[in-house]
């Protein structure tokens, strides 16, 4: 549950403080609304219960997205 | 087998420059140096990685109360199962509250006996819900660190933006800073660096953390997620250690800033406020937990749905709170593996993903 997951944004809405973003193949909708930075699809996002809570760059995405896999498919 | 923390040369090197350090603390300090982690994150990347197992013999690594179902109170757990009992109310969770044991029952039985729980992968998505849902009250379970907390504080302003009178939250949400502190003053526990959760640091800022190093003379270091990650923290502490010295240091400038994120700490300040709260095998910690704040009232689901019940004691044989402290690790506990699995765990810190008893089930049980 208080599991940081990284994702890709692939699209966004500004106005309404959303973006869709891509972790393991799945996307999701997410709360935009405590990123200060400026997001552009393509950049990947720290996703935290549903929110960003910081932009990442892709390297650390890509390791923590990796870790996770196993994590979640040794369950 | 090549471990995880081997695999790249960033943290072979690392490794290698790690080890002759922590002789030499555990030479400076006459035993091993005790760093603990107080992230559920850190606890699994730790486990998984075997970073443990290849210090074990110079450095002792603890679990401490990261995993936030981990450290919720057993009444906490028995008033939260008493609510989805309540007529027209609908549990909203996050998934790792279902299979949690409360006194005589969980939510995972309550359901199969007919109770509405619902997983939510976001509280948004449980605004949604309530939303399509006009004539159900739901009640989403607020469990969780910094991290969590402004997600649901943004889900109560959406509530009231929406006008909607059927969503509300349960509060039990904790503040990491305040156990840290009962960490650092526990006589027997002698912690002689922390490493700090990355994400926690994120939403509150290096600074938040400062008091360990400033008023406590323990070095402390902000740390990541990759096994390179925790390695640097880990010989950033060490060289602390050894040189006699105590600063809070961010090994995660990625992501954690000085201040943190404003934006989170606006929205939580808004709806919460804090208050003093129990937690599993600390017992009750001032000003280290969150409530919702009077002007909120509305959305407090402590206030709309009250529930009382007995005083509860954790189940029979279950050492969570000790492994929570760091004062053992989860073998210890006599119910460890043979009748505590995750299959059929006996305490939450073997429920959760990320609890320390867990972890240790699924990378480091065939090392003992
Ligand atoms: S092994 Fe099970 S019973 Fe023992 S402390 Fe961990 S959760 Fe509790």
């Amino acid at each position: 549950m208080c599991l940081g997951i990284p994702g890709k944004v692939v699209s966004l809405n500004q106005a309404e403080q959303w973006a869709v973003v891509e972790s393991f193949g799945v996307r999701k909708k997410i709360g935009i609304d405590l990123i200060d930075e400026e997001i552009a699809p393509g950049d990947y996002l720290m996703v935290h219960a549903g929110y960003a809570i910081g932009k990442i760059d892709q390297m650390d995405a890509q390791v923590t997205l990796e870790m996770w896999e196993e994590i979640l498919d040794a369950e | 087998m090549l471990s995880k923390a081997q695999e790249t040369d960033a943290a072979r090197q690392a490794l290698a420059r790690l080890l002759p350090l922590a002789e030499e603390a555990a030479r400076r300090l006459g035993r091993r140096a005790v760093l603990m982690e107080v992230c559920g994150t850190h606890t699994m990347a730790i486990a998984r990685s075997g970073i443990k197992s290849l210090l074990a013999g110079s450095l002792d690594l603890r679990s401490g109360p990261g995993c936030p179902v981990c450290v919720t109170e057993q009444r906490d757990i028995d008033k939260i199962i008493a609510m989805a009992g309540q007529p027209g109310v609908v549990i909203a969770t996050f998934g790792d509250m279902l299979r949690v044991p409360g006194t005589k029952t969980s939510l995972e039985v309550e359901r199969a006996r007919g109770a509405r729980v619902e997983i939510f992968y976001s509280p948004m998505e449980a605004v949604e819900f309530a939303a399509r849902h006009p004539q159900k009250e739901v009640v989403f379970l607020g469990v969780g660190f910094e991290t969590t907390t402004p997600a649901l504080a943004l889900s109560i302003a959406a509530a009231k933006s929406r006008g909607l009178t059927n969503y509300s939250v349960f509060s039990v949400h904790k503040l990491v800073p305040p156990v840290m502190r009962a960490l650092l003053s526990d006589p027997d526990l002698n912690i002689d660096g922390l490493l700090l959760p990355g994400h926690v640091c994120t939403i509150t800022g290096r600074k938040a953390f400062d008091f360990v190093s400033a008023e406590y003379r323990a070095p402390a270091v902000v740390a990541g997620f990759e096994p390179v990650d925790i390695l640097e923290a880990i010989y950033a502490l060490l060289k602390q250690i050894t040189a006699g010295q105590a600063r809070t240091l961010n090994g995660y400038a990625r992501l954690v800033r000085e201040e943190g994120n404003r934006k989170a700490k606006e929205i939580m300040a808004e709806i919460f406020e804090p208050t003093g709260a129990a937690w599993r095998g600390f017992g009750e910690i001032a000003q280290s937990g969150l409530t919702i704040r009077k002007s909120y009232a509305d959305y407090d689901a402590a206030v709309r749905f009250p529930v009382e019940v007995p005083e509860a004691l954790p189940p029979k044989g279950c050492a969570c709170g000790e492994v929570l402290k760091g004062k053992i690790t989860a073998d210890k506990c006599k119910l460890f593996g043979r009748v505590c699995t995750p299959s059929s765990p006996v305490g939450p810190c073997m429920v959760s993903l990320e609890g320390a008893c867990a972890a240790y089930y699924q990378y480091e049980r065939h090392e003992v």
